[in-house]
């Protein structure tokens, strides 16, 4: 009795959504834990300027994988309300990037010294002009039908164009110290900034999740749009609202990238970004093909991403060839969860479990 | 913009004759006025640059690879799908034969075989897991395109120039165009020539025309993208056939791969980077709906076309910084996205009354 009880636990642990993420992270964990112990090790240092800082390759992925779980937010949205995936994400930061640079430094022209404007100005325009290309993805999925990683292509291909146009193709360089701080450090704080940034998201989106009603409606949407359609919700709105999110988790993850390195290349700047938010998606278990949702699983599975990219880099994997393998990942995540592949390990094991049973009969 | 604000407007005027054309032969014949309208204009507004004919050769010499890339996307979206993996295959395969060719003393037919087997293999896995999985082709394709650029590094990671003999010399071979060449400055009369690369292109873009139109197979692709419900009800083996759309599109990925090798006769990670993105452009100019069972490899051929003569224009009217030419595609492809919708709703609404 007591077995059967603890095997329907282990069976429940296992349908859980959030199984895959921690499991994945426990074999990265125990790998690197074989390979190197020193993987897990954190240091307290201090930097340049005197300041407190902790270093390790956990707080690289807690650094690092706070963007992608910023992104994975709006992209775990994006991806339930219209079933597909917004491609654009490396683009739109490169815009948003752009645009902070622009306002912050002024005309591109003239060389100017100091802060033209404020850094919360500079965010906000930068939010605004985000969330305007996200309602533009969101208009051409939701009112022009087309399948969103299409509609998004439109994006990807010019936005690191317009993203070198704002500026006129100079990389202007912010020189105030205050402004590293959201990319870096606070003084007298050894955490990376963006991971407080990242739970401020998080912290947002749980009270929006939890006293309205986005993530029904959203589900909804996802799974049969002409029944939530006649269920009086407006799907297109929702789509659109969907994609608008996306934008302003865009605008943030913009702002952190910018503050790193006081400006940027807007050829390399988040490059293949998208394909690690999708990978959170996915990695969450969440489906592709839009409908329900988990989303502490995609933001776990962010830091899983981050997680892997950072053992890949410890093993001197080429930062260019490091697709190559999370190409592998997300093949073998999509066929472990494709659900032809499912009825066939569902019947394998149902064999095998008749197998036994007959035998325990006999 | 103009021309094509009055072609929209002739259109509704010609409601009736409209109505009856097949979709895919109006959006065809919409791909390939707007061309020769462009082209024309451009003579008239930008001068004699391309009134010359090797102008017009030296588009097709540029874009061979292009050329037999957007004729496999265009099937896989007639069949349905989508592939953005090809720009990653091109610039695999490319690379690979140019260590094949460099460093371990390889043939040219052995560097062909490469080309070949790299697009085999990809269409192998890809249509697979697209056709018979189940999976969503952007995913896989998604995942294929990182797959390859990785690749690309993981075999050489600094780009080069290839000098193997043999294949230098195959690269310059010229085919002289009679009758077509023009005096240039000093008085001398240059033949117009193209390369090799494009009469692969034509031969691929002819034999396509053919198996689309008068083969089982390529009727086959029209009704799977069309519904695969009915496909289905039909006798058709659906997922045969969307395996057999990805085989060719990664195999002619494969041989253009080869082609944009011959034409820019070096390797690098950055080949061939956004060519998907043009390929797709050009086949959504050339009238292919994304949604599928629309399209015309002939429309295809004039997409590559339009776009190459719109960068043209744009470089040739002084704005040739490098980020106009992604502004343009991009300006392209959403206005006939948004185009293909209005003329697809409009004539929906004109069949149902």
């Amino acid at each position: 009795m007591q077995k059967t009880k603890s095997s329907e636990a282990l069976k429940g642990i296992v349908r859980h959504q959030l199984f895959i993420p921690v499991l994945a992270l426990l074999i990265l964990a125990v790998f690197n834990l074989i390979a190197d112990p020193n993987f897990f090790k954190i240091t307290l240092g201090y930097n340049s300027v005197g300041d407190p800082v902790l270093s390790g390759y956990l707080v690289t992925i807690l650094d690092y994988g706070s963007e992608v779980a910023i992104l994975a937010i709006g992209m775990t949205l994006v991806t339930a309300a219209s079933g597909g995936q917004d491609i654009s994400v490396g683009a739109a930061i490169a815009i948003a990037g752009s645009v902070i640079l622009r306002v912050l430094c002024g005309n591109p022209n003239e060389l100017l010294e100091g802060l033209q404007a404020p850094i919360i100005v500079a965010f906000l325009v930068a939010c605004v002009v985000a969330m305007l290309f996200g309602a533009f993805n969101g208009v051409l999925v939701a009112c022009f039908k087309i399948q969103p990683m299409v509609a998004t292509l439109i994006l990807y291909t010019a936005g690191r164009s317009i993203a070198a146009w704002i500026n006129n193709n100079t990389l202007p360089i912010v020189t105030d110290t205050s402004f590293t701080y959201i990319g870096g450090f606070i003084p007298g704080i050894p955490v990376p900034t963006p991971f407080f940034v990242a739970l401020a998201c998080m912290l947002v989106i749980a009270l929006v999740m939890k006293f309205t009603n986005l993530r029904l409606y959203t589900q909804a949407v996802g799974i049969n749009e002409s029944s939530s359609k006649l269920n009086g919700l407006n799907p297109v709105l929702i789509k659109i609202l969907s994609f608008v999110i996306l934008g302003l988790c865009v605008a943030v993850v913009g702002l952190i990238k910018v503050s790193r390195l006081s400006t940027i290349n807007y050829s390399v700047v988040a490059k293949d970004i998208e394909m690690d938010a999708i990978l959170a998606v996915a990695l969450g278990g969440n489906a592709l093909s839009g409908g329900k949702f988990n989303m502490t699983a995609s933001i776990l599975g962010a830091y899983v991403i981050q997680f892997l990219t950072t053992t890949l880099y410890k093993f001197n994997v080429q930062a260019d060839a490091l697709p190559a393998y999370k190409a592998v990942v997300i093949i073998m995540l999509v066929v472990m969860s494709a659900p032809s592949v499912k009825e066939k390990v569902a019947s394998l094991s149902k064999k095998l479990k008749s197998n036994s049973q007959t035998k325990e009969v006999a | 913009m103009s021309e094509k604000n009055k072609k929209t407007a002739g259109s509704v005027s010609l409601l009736n004759k409209i109505a009856n054309m097949t979709d895919t032969n109006l959006l065809l014949t919409i791909t390939i006025v707007i061309f020769f309208v462009m082209y024309i204009g451009a003579i008239v507004f930008q001068g004699a640059g391309f009134l010359k004919p090797q102008t017009f050769f030296n588009i097709l010499n540029a874009n061979a690879a292009l050329i037999i890339g957007a004729c496999g996307m265009s099937i896989v979206m007639i069949s349905g799908g989508i592939d953005i993996s090809i720009g990653g295959v091109i610039a695999l395969v490319s690379m690979s034969c140019a260590v094949y060719l460099d460093y371990h003393g390889g043939s040219v037919i052995g560097a062909i075989g490469i080309a070949l087997l790299i697009g085999l293999l990809y269409g192998l896995v890809q249509g697979y897991l697209v056709a018979y999985l189940n999976i969503q082709p952007f995913i896989v394709s998604l995942a294929g395109m990182f797959f390859a650029r990785g690749m690309t590094t993981i075999v050489n990671s600094s780009p080069f120039n290839v000098a193997h003999e043999e294949f230098v010399a195959l690269k310059n071979f010229r085919i002289v165009v009679p009758f077509m060449g023009s005096v240039n400055k000093k008085g001398v009369y240059v033949d117009a020539y193209i390369q090799i690369g494009v009469v692969v292109a034509l031969l691929v873009v002819l034999l396509l025309f053919a198996m689309l139109r008068w083969t089982k197979l390529g009727r086959a692709f029209y009704a799977v993208g069309g519904n695969a419900q009915s496909a289905l009800m039909l006798g058709i083996n659906v997922r045969r056939t969307k395996f057999f759309s990805h085989l060719i599109c990664s195999l002619l990925a494969g041989i253009a791969g080869f082609v944009y090798f011959l034409y820019v006769g070096s390797g690098s990670p950055s080949h061939a980077s956004g060519l998907e993105m043009n390929a797709i452009a050009s086949s959504i100019i050339g009238g292919t709906m994304l949604t599928g069972g629309v399209g015309n490899i002939i429309g295809t051929f004039f997409g590559v076309l339009s776009l190459s003569t719109i960068q043209n224009i744009v470089s040739s009217a002084g704005l040739d910084q490098a980020w106009w030419t992604g502004i343009t595609i991009a300006a392209m492809l959403c206005l006939f996205l948004v185009v293909q919708s209005v003329v697809i709703a409009f004539k929906k609404r004109s069949l149902r009354k």
